[in-house]
């Protein structure tokens, strides 16, 4: 495994995950805050496959369980974002076949994010956790991502080529 | 690690197990977690960045709050107006600078008014909506001698109290967060309760439960923190909200009632940290001045914690919230 695509994802995953927690959350948008972290790891997972992608999202998971101000149980991003690191590298053949399955694969990630994780949070009896909200969150949830998504995925694909010394990567 | 292979189903089990451990080793923990030192290596680690990024987002995140504040209609083109004034005042002086020094002015006088000693500092970062908790981060930390279950509040009241500490951050669990729980006490009439977050999107409520089911509570009500044993997680008089509305009659088994908070949770900024609580409980002084014509000045004074000359009751000790 190069290293230099080990060094693009750990920048990504922590420009990620700082611009969300000081930039898109301060936003106060309404419902659900915009998950860069998710839509790196989605990118990464669709370039690289489920191999990288589910390795990647344990590492952004854990990343986000840790860092301040998380104060949730440490392991549950980590579980949720490692499934879907491995399900949208899945993905990672379709790619090519249509434009729209990144954005499907976008939509997906989304919703399932909030629901496993609430339903981790359940399982767990975190008194956070409300079914209520959870419906609530999760239309905007899917919508932030879908709209970010097309933005976020590119620009990470257009930077993974960049750096891939292997050939075979570049188009 | 291109294809689906047997190799990448057994890391995925793998992790998936590591993570369900992690879960279970910190769920038992609770508060002693064996893995509190994880959190404190990556306190380390992303204050800073978090710090660096949230100095550069400020200016960003402000203009966006104020065109998300618009209202509809009228109210637009009121807002859109007064937004015109503020930018032509803002081509002169640097709005933000003015705001932070307006703030920490209110700030020190509700700090002065209750002689609490405080730590100011600015919120860096916001947990997302969709990990369910309502927590914040500070950029001050250990280093800045702050230590878990110290008040958090500012100029219009009760923020939080810390929760866990990095070397230079800290994060703040605020009272709507479902987790916390503060005692408090209604203005004047004494009757104590408890106050739970609910969460900022369900219309921005803490529910309060009165402990005597006989009390009298009517909307419009006034209430301050009780203060908690060692004043700690919270220091008591800190304003906390308004009664808005009252379930169950008197003599029922319980009594809840809605308590709309001072604070506005969706935008904090500049926040202060309890350092040394007042030395005397100073009851409602900090409460702010009366809405009406004949209200007179909430008592101002310096952030020091000199020693009062009215006669105070020593602070109720037994109540604690946490």
């Amino acid at each position: 495994m190069p290293t230099s695509r080990i060094a693009v994802a750990i920048a990504l995953v922590v420009l990620a995950l700082v611009v969300q927690v000081s930039l898109l959350t301060r936003l106060a948008l309404p419902g659900a805050t915009p998950d860069l972290l998710l839509l790196v790891v989605v990118a990464l997972a669709l370039a690289h496959g489920p191999g990288f992608g589910l390795v990647t999202g344990f590492a952004a998971g854990l990343a986000s369980d840790l860092a301040p101000p998380a104060d949730h149980t440490i392991g549950r991003w980590a579980f949720v974002l490692t499934l879907i690191g491995y399900g949208a590298g899945l993905a990672k053949g379709e790619t090519r076949r249509s434009a729209f399955v990144p954005l499907l694969v976008v939509a997906v990630a989304a919703a399932a994010s909030v629901l496993l994780y609430a339903g981790l949070g359940a399982l767990i009896s975190d008194p956070h956790v409300s079914w209520p909200r959870v419906y609530q969150l999760l239309p905007t949830a899917v919508i932030y991502d879908v709209v970010l998504g097309p933005f976020v995925v590119s620009a990470v694909l257009l930077l993974v080529r960049r750096f891939e010394p292997d050939p075979a990567y570049r188009r | 690690m291109n294809r689906d292979t047997r190799r990448t189903r057994l890391l995925l089990a793998l992790l998936l197990v590591t993570s369900v451990a992690l879960i279970t080793v910190d769920y038992r923990g609770g508060d002693s977690s064996p893995l509190s030192g994880l959190r404190w290596l990556a306190a380390t680690v992303f204050g800073p960045i978090e710090q660096a990024t949230s100095s550069i987002a400020s200016p960003i995140s402000s203009a966006v709050d104020n065109i998300s504040h618009l209202g509809n209609g009228k109210d637009r083109i009121n807002s859109l107006t007064r937004q015109n004034q503020e930018l032509r005042r803002r081509l002169r002086t640097s709005q933000l600078d003015r705001n932070r020094a307006a703030e920490l002015d209110k700030l020190l006088r509700t700090a002065g008014a209750g002689r609490y000693r405080v730590l100011p500092a600015q919120v860096i970062a916001v947990g997302p909506a969709q990990s369910f908790s309502w927590t914040v981060t500070i950029d001050a930390g250990s280093q800045d001698g702050i230590t878990p279950d110290m008040t958090v509040l500012n100029g219009d009241g009760l923020v939080g109290r810390v929760k866990t500490v990095g070397p230079t951050t800290a994060t703040v669990l605020l009272v709507v967060d479902p987790e916390s729980a503060v005692g408090v006490r209604l203005e004047a009439t004494m009757q104590v309760g408890i106050t739970s977050g609910q969460g900022i999107s369900d219309h921005s409520r803490l529910s309060m439960q009165l402990l005597d089911s006989q009390s009298d509570v009517k909307p419009g009500d006034r209430v301050v923190t009780f203060g908690s044993q060692g004043d700690s997680p919270y220091v008591p008089g800190v304003p906390v909200g308004v009664v808005t509305s009252v379930q169950g009659s008197p003599g029922s088994l319980t009594r809840t009632a809605s308590v709309d908070p001072y604070v506005d949770f969706t935008s904090l900024d500049l926040v202060a940290v309890v350092v040394q609580p007042p030395r005397h409980n100073p009851r409602d002084s900090v409460l702010p001045p009366r809405p009406s014509p004949s209200s007179s000045p909430s008592p101002s004074g310096t952030a020091s914690g000199t020693p009062s000359n009215r006669k105070h009751r020593s602070p109720p000790s037994t109540a604690s919230g946490g």
